[in-house]
């Protein structure tokens, strides 16, 4: 069997530094700059943590908590790069189906007990178990996990899945289908390692912070639901030499206003933007005022069903009403927070992904909108026999305005006449996924980056395809990017298809769109996942 | 008066049971359900999910696995939302947190507000009553989400006096915005209604009789109007009191305090029916305890009432 090897330079990083723990109200050992005395980092969080155990979590704010608490196969840099976590590196057979982990001798528990292969086993099998009934559960099925779908569905022993510890720090997987970004999928939460011992002991209450034991930069000190959590500065773990920030506190502030107003008061570090606010504090702020590129896609999907209304069947009406969203107005005047125009499904930011030169891109609006009138003519709408149909949202200002951006944009320029409604988000997401609408609001956030994680919902199987959009062809270039070594083709051509057959209008791209206290060094705004590890974060003197 | 407050507990045993019963019907009847999810779990995530949480009995067995693990366990379930804290852990963090705030706003609404109203309708048509009087009416235009953003805005922002929000352990610092915030239409409604109350008193026979006789006015206040003004009051401030005890969700979104209103509504929104069920439970209870204690007031207030 021959090998691919790719092996990190694991100790290149923790050789540049020399022993020695307090950086606080010295320099940073690269950049030279001076460091504040008190390195404490303090952040927004929009709702209370839904759980801290890494294969329970679900939430964003969990999950950025879980990766401060734990540490997985691999990480990724400021970049999105993978770079080593627990596993120093690792080897994939021929054809991708078995990838085997090396981990690092000297990683701790922060009881110092040493994190071995068989933890990330107990872990993984227990992310698939019925027992815990994790929502995640989906994420292992998601990797491809030999036996994943019959572990879960309580067929197979937890034995059964398809991971194995060879020797202490050997950790093997076998898939069941060739995944050529499996290495990327380990740095979701979900794959962390879980201390077998402590949570047999605690059983639920494991996770709380007089009982947890973990393996990252950091250790849960503090829960106060709905209010607060601290965690800091895990005196075990094997790069501790390297942290700079000593305590990272989340704060609970549900309201977006209120946190601007506290942020500005200087009770925080960060806090998102409110909708609307960008130009004036980037006015105001420039140097805390940023926008970055996240992995997000807003878009409208038709309903293409059965129950789906007779004049979407025809794709000179999609077309039209795609052509016609002056996406710029959307991203410029309503949004205004830094968000890109979409004109594909997965965002130009996706790695290894590039957009099909889209006809529809390089046109002016004006060239556009006369397409989009000749289009619905062809159709048989116009002046005398106008367009109806519903449009349907979740109920959220945002939203709303988009909305009834759009249905104005269609009503001048097509005389298309659109009835909005929206529903409260629960209700919502049962009548869309029921196929109970016309035309519905979507939104999508890559769980990898990687264009699959986007492009997976146009599969005609998929149960997130909610407008039941089916290609045979797009199956098929779906299918075999699972395999390929070279997928952007593929996902380009996917794309084309989209372009031509529009079942969805894509609207825009999401931005991380902050106000960040000039002093916070190292914010990874490049990582379009906004997978932030605090451990690489500092804090500059003032 | 024993066998009227048992007899009242008594009816409160069946009251309560069929709160939770509409609540719980009404609650699987809303569409959408815990774990219904912008990404819908595979059918076999779902059965395990459904199967932990006992979501896959029918409907009649699972209200009554409900309310026999509370007779028997007082153990209201798990959460769905948080998964490792179950509905007694949520309302012993937040109840103690609305409790504290809801009962320090009482306070102030009821104190200031009544002794506001006294004194506007003693000093009738002066300015002392046109200014509390519009006191009042701005105080009540004001509601909580409106002064809430206001005070933050005022004493963090601009005065720096105070910390933003949170709660920490409820130190003196964190309490005046929630209570300022929270107080403050009651107050307005609480000394309209005295003031109105207090002009009927003072302009009725028995205080003219009292006047007639020599009392000093201070003794007519005191002894003779108080009570009865109150009678009025007491009928608004008991429903104000569980209003307030069981936290705003107001308070809890902009001083970030922890309480127990926004557990309330976000337990709704995210479909978290043992939460849901388990502090409407605590409503209805508070209710009915707070309800009788008003009817008791009423009879110390006014001796014309005997049970």
């Amino acid at each position: 069997m021959q090998k691919k090897t790719r092996l990190f330079v694991a100790g290149l990083l923790s050789s540049t530094f020399i022993t020695g723990t307090a950086f606080a109200g010295g320099t940073h050992p690269t950049t030279g700059e001076p460091l504040a005395d008190d390195q404490t980092f303090i952040y927004r969080v929009l709702d209370e943590h839904t759980s801290v155990d890494p294969q329970v979590v679900e939430d964003v704010s969990g999950s950025e908590i879980v990766r401060d608490l734990f540490e997985g196969l691999m990480n990724q840099d400021a970049d999105g790069n993978l770079v080593p976590g627990v596993a120093t590196g690792y080897t994939a057979n021929e054809d991708n189906t078995v990838y085997t982990f090396t981990l690092r001798d000297n990683a701790k528990w922060s009881n110092g007990d040493p994190v071995t292969a068989s933890d990330f086993v107990f872990a993984w099998q227990r992310a698939a178990s019925p027992e815990l009934a994790s929502a995640y559960q989906w994420y292992i099925e998601l990797m491809s996990i030999e036996n994943a779908s019959a572990v879960i569905a309580g067929d197979k022993p937890l034995d059964a899945l398809g991971v194995k510890a060879l020797d202490d720090l050997t950790f093997e997987v076998t898939l069941s289908a060739p995944l050529p970004y499996f290495p990327q999928m380990t740095t979701h939460s979900t794959t962390f390692p879980a201390p077998q011992k402590v949570v047999e002991m605690h059983g639920d209450a494991w996770i709380k912070p007089e009982n947890i034991v973990s393996n990252g930069a950091y250790v849960l000190t503090e829960h106060l639901p709905q209010e607060r959590s601290t965690r800091e500065r895990n005196t075990m773990y094997w790069d501790n030499d390297a942290t700079i920030i000593d305590k990272v506190v989340a704060l609970v502030i549900n309201d977006e206003n209120v946190a601007l107003t506290r942020y500005m008061a200087g009770e925080l570090d960060r806090t998102e933007m409110p909708a609307g606010q960008f130009p004036r504090m980037s006015k105001e702020h420039p140097e805390e005022a940023i926008s970055f590129p996240r992995l997000c896609s807003y878009y409208y999907t038709f309903n293409l069903s059965d129950s789906g209304p007779e004049e979407f069947k025809d794709v000179r009406v999609r077309k039209a009403l795609a052509l016609t969203v002056d996406r710029k107005i959307i991203t410029e005047n309503v949004m205004a927070g830094g968000q890109t125009e979409a004109f594909s499904f997965a965002p130009v930011a996706t790695a290894g992904f590039e957009p099909p030169e889209a006809k529809m891109a390089s046109m002016s609006q004006a060239e556009r909108d006369a397409m989009a009138v000749e289009l619905l003519a062809e159709a048989g709408f116009g002046k005398d026999n106008p367009l109806k149909f519903n449009m349907m949202y979740n109920t959220s200002e945002g939203h709303k305005k988009i909305a009834v951006a759009m249905s104005q944009m269609w009503k001048q320029k097509l005389g298309v006449e659109v009835e909005l409604s929206n529903q409260e988000w629960k209700v919502f997401l049962e009548t869309r996924g029921n196929q109970d609408f016309e035309l519905a609001r979507g939104a999508w956030c890559g769980d990898y980056n990687e264009a699959s994680t986007f492009l997976d919902l146009m599969d005609s199987e998929s149960g997130y395809n909610d407008g039941k959009f089916e290609s045979a062809r797009v199956d098929e270039l779906l299918a075999s990017a699972k395999t390929s070594g070279d997928t952007t083709p593929l996902y380009t051509e996917v794309e084309q298809i989209i372009a031509n057959e529009v079942p969805i209008i894509p609207i825009y791209h999401y931005a991380g769109v902050y106000m960040m206290d000039s002093d916070v060094g190292n914010w990874p705004v490049n990582n379009v996942q906004q997978n932030w590890y605090s451990k690489d974060l500092y804090k500059i003197a003032e | 008066m024993l066998s009227y407050i048992i007899r009242r507990l008594l009816v409160a045993i069946p009251t309560i049971l069929l709160l939770i019963i509409a609540c719980f019907f009404l609650m699987h009847f809303a569409p959408g359900g815990p774990f219904t999810s912008e990404r819908p779990p595979p059918p076999a995530v779902l059965a395990n999910l459904e199967a932990r949480y006992g979501l896959d009995q029918p409907l009649w067995k699972q209200l009554w696995d409900y309310v026999t693990n509370i007779v028997l366990h007082f153990d209201f379930g798990p959460s769905f939302k948080f998964k490792d804290r179950d509905v007694n852990d949520i309302i012993a963090q937040g109840f103690p947190i609305s409790l504290t705030y809801g009962f320090l706003s009482f306070l102030a609404a009821s104190s200031v507000g009544i002794v506001l109203g006294c004194v506007a309708a003693i000093r009738h048509n002066t300015w002392i009553d046109y200014f509390t009087v519009s006191l009042g009416i701005a105080a009540q235009a004001l509601p909580n989400f409106i002064m809430g953003p206001i005070l933050i805005l005022t004493f963090t922002l601009w005065l720096g006096l105070l910390p933003g929000g949170g709660w920490n352990g409820g130190q003196w610092q964190y309490l005046v915005m929630p209570v300022i915030a929270l107080s403050t239409s009651y107050m307005g409604s609480i000394s309209r209604i005295t003031r109105s109350s207090m002009l009927e008193v003072l302009n009725s026979n028995f205080i003219r009789t009292a006047r007639a006789k020599g009392l000093p006015a201070r003794t007519i206040i005191w002894r003779h109007a108080l009570k009865p003004t109150m009678m009025p009051v007491m009928s608004y401030l008991g429903p104000v009191f569980v209003y307030v005890l069981t936290g705003s969700v107001f308070v809890d979104i902009y001083f970030s305090t922890g309480g127990l209103g926004q557990a309330f509504v976000g337990s709704a929104l995210s479909r978290d029916y043992s939460v849901l069920l388990g502090v409407t439970i605590l409503y209805g209870v508070l209710t009915v305890v707070v309800n009788l204690l008003t009817d008791l007031a009423y009879a110390w207030l006014d001796p014309k009432i005997r049970y």
